[in-house]
């Protein structure tokens, strides 16, 4: 039977014998369930097992109460602003405009990790800074980047399966040790970052810690060659050292407290050294390190000189995804770079609409 | 205005050729955008083609309008039901309007957002709203609802369509995939 035979306007079908219409309604139904059950698989309504980035979000949310408003990691900081100043060795690396101009102003937020807002500064193992420079062409370079220079665990399931390894145990109200115990045994990578988080040295601020990309970046210079980098701001200030007593004093904002006083004499600085891939250096794997002795380019400094509270400031209705990047620089292909590109787009859209519907309370965001 | 092509009963070849691109485009554009929201992997890459491609299925529903103002479509049978009748036009306003709709939300939505509007590495798109955290949650919502809303039309329409040319076999699918 033909398909498309036909008359037009209305008239009937002339074939040698009348069509039933119920297989052809089936096929229609047919065709048309599979793809809206398609489509309803890729959007993560069934097949709900899966690891999503909504359902990530959930599990980030989960491991603490609610704080309508705020960033649902790293929830705790300030916003600040300053500029950078490139060199040209970071313009002989990439084509960027930022390396190719004076001075890029700049605006970010100093943090720490957790999903506490209100959380004591001094017991936060790991800080965080994020930046925003806005070249001349306005093209956008932002980045989060984190004290530790390594990431814990390999890939986005791994860190899903460590996130869910901190879910308060309904019945002791607190994470399972086990489960943790159970994270550290599968990922050596988590062994070794509980090794650095024991013994780094906590320094006395957000001035004298350095920030690393942690994931990997390429760098596409003006003639088209490209360079896998990991970069780390590296503090210019003095690193002194918060001994265990110290620390067990210090106020619940200290480190913004501490900053506030040092920026009253002048800004504070970090240098951009951008660490290049050697042959054979995993790129894709945040978990892995390179070696000592990369070779290791002095691209820029970055100054920062005004600090204001992220409650109404310029950085807080900004979501600083680390692969808003401008021509010159692009993402690698590590997974966790991806589904933290994911994961900050939905925490971003949850806490815009909190605070859109006034539910944000204390803090976080004022509406505009 | 043209007087309707009655001799030959189908669209003409500009509205069946956008009519085609587009379909694909635009069915393309809904799962992209859903994977991408959902997915932890292919998030940076999906997003890199929804917004080229949401701009340029913009650009091209304003030219398929101006040829659909300019050519009217071939009339449906006159034995179909008025409400099928009613449906089919009201159906194909409304997708008129999401694909007009949607590519300027997504826009709009991002400047809200104090996102930079990425076309490709290099070239961004200029902000068309202000940065507003209030104004961002209401474009973001509208955008999702209207996503679902155009799925279930097109979809829809594919059911119609096909309902055409194999149960009615009246000569209204054909009207659109004549060589």
């Amino acid at each position: 039977m033909p398909l498309f035979r036909f008359t037009r306007k209305g008239g009937l079908s002339r074939g040698p014998r009348p069509h039933s219409p119920l297989p052809w309604i089936a096929l229609i139904a047919l065709i048309v369930g599979l793809i809206a059950l398609a489509f309803a698989w890729l959007a993560g309504w069934i097949g709900r097992d899966r690891p999503t980035a909504q359902r990530f979000t959930d599990t980030i949310e989960a491991t603490g109460p609610a704080h309508p408003g705020f960033r649902r990691a790293h929830s705790k900081g300030v916003c600040v602003s300053g500029w950078f100043e490139p060199t040209p060795q970071g313009a002989a690396l990439s084509r960027a405009q930022v390396f190719h101009q004076e001075r890029v102003p700049m605006l970010g937020r100093l943090s720490i990790g957790g999903g506490d807002p209100h959380g004591a500064d001094a017991q936060a193992r790991v800080r965080s800074i994020a930046l925003q420079l806005v070249s001349d062409n306005g093209q956008e370079w932002r980045m989060a980047m984190n004290s530790f220079p390594f990431f814990a665990v390999p890939s986005p399931e791994a860190f899903l399966e460590q996130t869910q390894a901190q879910l308060p145990d309904p019945s002791t109200g607190k994470p399972d040790p086990a489960k943790m115990a159970a994270v550290l045994q599968k990922y050596p990578s988590a062994r070794a970052f509980q090794q650095w988080a024991k013994t780094a040295p906590w320094t006395t601020s957000w001035a004298n810690t350095q920030f690393n990309s942690v994931n990997s970046f390429w760098f596409t210079a003006a003639d088209g060659t490209r360079q896998a980098v990991r970069w780390s701001w590296e503090p210019q200030a003095a690193v002194e050292v918060l001994d265990e007593t110290a620390r067990a004093g210090a106020g619940l904002d200290h480190l913004a407290d501490e900053f506030a006083t040092r920026l009253a004499s002048g800004p504070v600085r970090w240098n951009l050294v951008v660490t290049l891939a050697g042959p054979g250096d995993v790129v894709e794997d945040p978990s892995t390190p390179w070696p000592a002795g990369r070779p290791r380019v002095q691209a820029g400094v970055l100054s920062l000189a005004h600090m204001q509270p992220q409650a109404g400031g310029p950085c807080n209705d900004l979501n600083f995804d680390p692969l808003i990047l401008p021509d010159g620089i692009s993402g690698s292909d590590d997974a966790v770079l991806a589904a933290r590109s994911a994961v900050y787009s939905h925490s971003f859209n949850r806490r815009e609409r909190e605070t859109a519907r006034g539910e944000a309370g204390d803090a976080a965001g004022v509406s505009k | 205005m043209k007087a309707p092509n009655r001799t030959t009963g189908h669209f003409n070849l500009l509205a069946r050729v956008l009519h085609w691109t587009m379909a694909v485009m635009i069915l393309a554009m809904l799962f992209i955008g859903v994977t991408m929201m959902a997915s932890l992997h292919l998030r940076p890459t999906l997003v890199d083609i929804h917004r080229p491609l949401g701009i340029a299925i913009g650009l091209l529903v304003l030219l398929r309008l101006y040829n659909r103002l300019r050519h009217r479509p071939p009339p449906l049978p006159a034995d179909l039901p008025w409400w099928q009748a009613l449906a089919a036009k009201a159906s194909h306003w409304l997708l008129y309007a999401l694909m007009l709709a949607m590519p300027l939300l997504g826009w709009s939505m991002l400047s809200a957002g104090g996102y930079p509007i990425v076309l490709w590495s290099g070239f961004n798109l200029p902000p068309i709203a202000p940065h507003s955290a209030a104004l961002y949650t209401a474009l973001r919502s509208a955008h999702s609802l209207l996503a679902y809303v155009l799925f279930a039309t097109v979809l829809m329409h594919l059911g119609a369509a096909l309902y055409h040319a194999w149960v009615r076999r009246d000569g209204v699918f054909e009207s659109m995939a004549k060589k």
